[in-house]
């Protein structure tokens, strides 16, 4: 593929509102899990939940458009210049010229879990200020980012599961290589519902300490919420230098099972192998990995063997997921940036919270920060329903 | 309509060829025998839509999967069984607009009651990759699958989606555009009230399978309607039967242009051939 700039990048999660607070957490190696005492739910685990996100009001206009979701995505798309970036974009390319590719599994849902509570007693009807198609629908978040900026160039939600917003980049950069759009605003948003609370408890994925990866005593998930958003060009004549590039992209399916992965990671190593073929670049060129890493007991199992098929044992890895908690459809994005950031500062995170590692697992799992060059980075999402996607990014220089 | 009639806003051009169609709907039972219908040579009486069992999942998947899953399976075999590819071998793209309403009902309403303990199968049918997901188990394909949502432009969106594929990719795929009804209360804001769902193989090369040539560019000329008013009201109310003007134009058999309905604020303007051996 012709390398693309992620000219503009940020995020917000548990961990910090934009990205010079995500690097602080990132430095200061803070998790942002918390006990769980979102809404009415009453499960023993932790969150990872972002701050103030009802405070947040729907710009005029966009009333309609009021859920959870949506109001992380605006409150997300206001950090670090990020909507002004859009805007610069538009005036130079044109609002035709310009898709909204994002990422997301439950969308508004939680607007609906609301609504079912105050159904109508008599005739079972929903609230008459529910509204589907701006808050629930999975298309939302989408048409959500596409009205805030007035952008009229084509706009979809991608929804696979975990692996939706790393999938965004493949369809931007397919779109932009069609000469149909010049520019993409790319990313994910999910937020906290009781679907997934109360949907990964009852696969027993769900664990009742904070998410601990690659640890021998991990036990499942720790449900998190964010918005991660970038701005995905054509690669200017001159760069400046610490110039962050997406450099290649694999996707696979498991076509193995529904909410368990592949076994031996057979779909992983061929989403990784992809991103790499595609990049240009040998297992060798890739100084760190940013791992799916959930901290169930299959999916690090499974993505150990697959990281080990294609890169060995050496290759520095690490998932942030014991930070940030598993943002589900916003992952890819979320840990496309941590992946910008580590390519900026030269700073490959620790993970978090993984007290022993696993020696089953057998990889160089970074328990401390490691501040080295870092010239080209993979990305790892994989999702339920068996959908893999990896990112490699890089350095312009 | 006629292509110089259509105000291209965007220049660009998108080719494929397509070679092999599935169609389910209301009294829509396959692609062969819907083409009479599509072109008026046979009357349409409106029936509800009639979905096969998913033979090819494995039982225990058979038994979980819901009508999302058995439409998409039925049409997108129906599609590559026509093109007589190997479904394995075929990445693909799953345009929804919803999503199993039913399963999403259940969901919503068990949360809202006082036990919330909804069960492992409802949850993981609950995400909008799951079509994808038990296709690639019954078909095998370890293929890169693209899920994408795009509301009532579905459609449009997912056919955007495959021809930047075929184009940039130059690979051959297979696009599965599927919606299935809502219960009550959801119905009475998602007034889908059957099933519909349009497959198609679309391929970089002309081959002995192709059916038509397809070209694509985007436009903000007004959306094609069908001319009988039954077929028009389900183009309205089922976002996959967005691309029913399409599948008429091909059944026609004659070079023609068709602009399908996409955003609000922009379309999709196809020029379609059909292949000789295809005018009927």
């Amino acid at each position: 593929m012709k390398p693309l700039l992620l000219s503009h990048f940020t995020v917000t999660s548990a961990i910090g509102r934009g990205v010079q607070q995500t690097l602080a957490s990132m430095r200061e190696q803070r998790s942002g899990l918390t006990p769980c005492n979102f809404d009415t739910v009453d499960l023993p685990t932790f969150i990872g939940e972002v701050p103030a996100v009802d405070k947040t009001n729907m710009l005029a206009g966009l009333e309609a458009f009021d859920c959870r979701n949506n109001r992380l995505a605006q409150l997300g798309l206001e950090q670090d210049g990020f909507a002004e970036a859009v805007k610069a974009a538009v005036a130079k390319y044109g609002a035709s010229r310009i898709g909204v590719f994002m990422g997301t599994s439950t969308s508004g849902i939680l607007q609906t879990e609301l609504a079912y509570r105050r159904l109508d007693p008599i005739t079972g009807a929903l609230p008459p200020d529910f509204v589907y198609d701006k808050t629930q629908n999975t298309f939302s978040v989408a048409d959500f980012t596409r009205q805030y900026f007035g952008l009229k160039g084509p706009a979809v939600a991608i929804s696979s599961a975990c692996s939706s917003s790393a999938k965004v980049f493949g369809s931007a950069r397919r779109m932009i290589e069609t000469g149909l759009i010049d520019a993409a605003v790319v990313g994910g948003v999910d937020t906290l519902c009781l679907t997934t609370l109360y949907g990964f408890n009852s696969l027993g994925l769900l664990s009742k300490q904070v998410c601990r990866p690659f640890d021998s005593g991990r036990d499942g998930i720790s449900v998190g919420e964010a918005a991660a958003f970038a701005l995905l060009e054509r690669v200017p004549d001159s760069l400046e230098n610490d110039a962050v590039l997406l450099l290649g992209i694999g996707e696979s399916s498991d076509a193995y099972h529904m909410s368990s992965p592949h076994p031996e990671g057979l779909g992983a190593k061929m989403a990784m192998e992809g991103a790499l073929k595609m990049a240009g670049l040998e297992a060798a060129d890739i100084d760190y990995i940013n791992l799916h890493g959930t901290a169930t007991q299959s999916n690090d199992t499974a993505e150990s063997k697959a990281v080990q098929a294609v890169f060995g044992s050496n290759t520095p890895c690490s998932s942030t997921k014991g930070a940030t908690g598993h943002t589900l459809g916003a992952a890819g994005g979320v840990e496309a940036v941590i992946s910008a950031l580590a390519l900026q500062h030269d700073l490959m995170p620790a993970g978090l919270n993984t007290r022993g590692l696993d020696p089953a697992l057998g990889l160089n799992y970074l328990l401390e920060n490691r501040e080295q060059k870092v010239s080209r980075v993979l990305s790892n999402s994989f999702g339920f329903g068996g959908t893999n996607c990896s990112l490699v990014f890089g350095r312009a220089n | 309509m006629s292509e110089s009639g259509m105000n291209n806003s965007n220049p660009v051009t998108l080719s494929a060829y397509i070679e092999g169609i599935g169609l389910l709907g209301p009294s829509f039972n396959d692609w062969p025998s819907s083409q009479l219908l599509l072109t008026g040579k046979q009357p349409y009486e409106p029936s509800k839509t009639v979905l096969p069992p998913p033979m090819l999942l494995p039982a225990p998947e058979r038994r979980r999967s819901g009508d999302i899953i058995k439409l998409s399976l039925a049409i997108m075999l129906e599609a590559i069984n026509a093109a007589q590819l190997d479904a394995a071998s075929l990445p693909s793209v799953f345009t929804l607009s919803n999503g199993d309403g039913y399963n999403c009902h259940a969901i919503n309403e068990m949360l809202a009651s006082d036990d919330r303990q909804i069960s492992p199968t409802r949850f993981h049918n609950s995400v909008h990759n799951a079509a994808s997901g038990y296709c690639s188990i019954a078909t095998g394909a370890m293929t890169p699958s693209s899920v994408l949502c795009a509301h009532d432009a579905s459609f449009g969106a997912g056919l955007l989606e495959a021809m930047s594929q075929v184009s940039i990719d130059q690979t051959r795929c297979v696009l599965v555009a599927a919606d299935t009804n809502y219960p009550e209360p959801m119905y009475s804001v998602r007034k889908i009230y059957d099933s519909l769902g349009i497959a198609l193989v679309l391929a970089p090369e002309p081959s002995p399978q192709t059916l038509a040539k397809i070209t694509l560019s985007i436009t903000d000329a007004i959306a094609d309607q069908l001319p009988d008013t039954t077929l028009e009201a389900i183009r309205l109310a089922i976002p996959a039967a967005r691309g029913l003007p399409l599948l008429a134009a091909i059944a026609m058999g004659k070079p023609t242009s068709v602009v399908l309905d996409y955003l609000d604020d922009s379309r999709l303007a196809l020029k379609v051939e059909p292949t000789e051996s295809q005018i009927c």
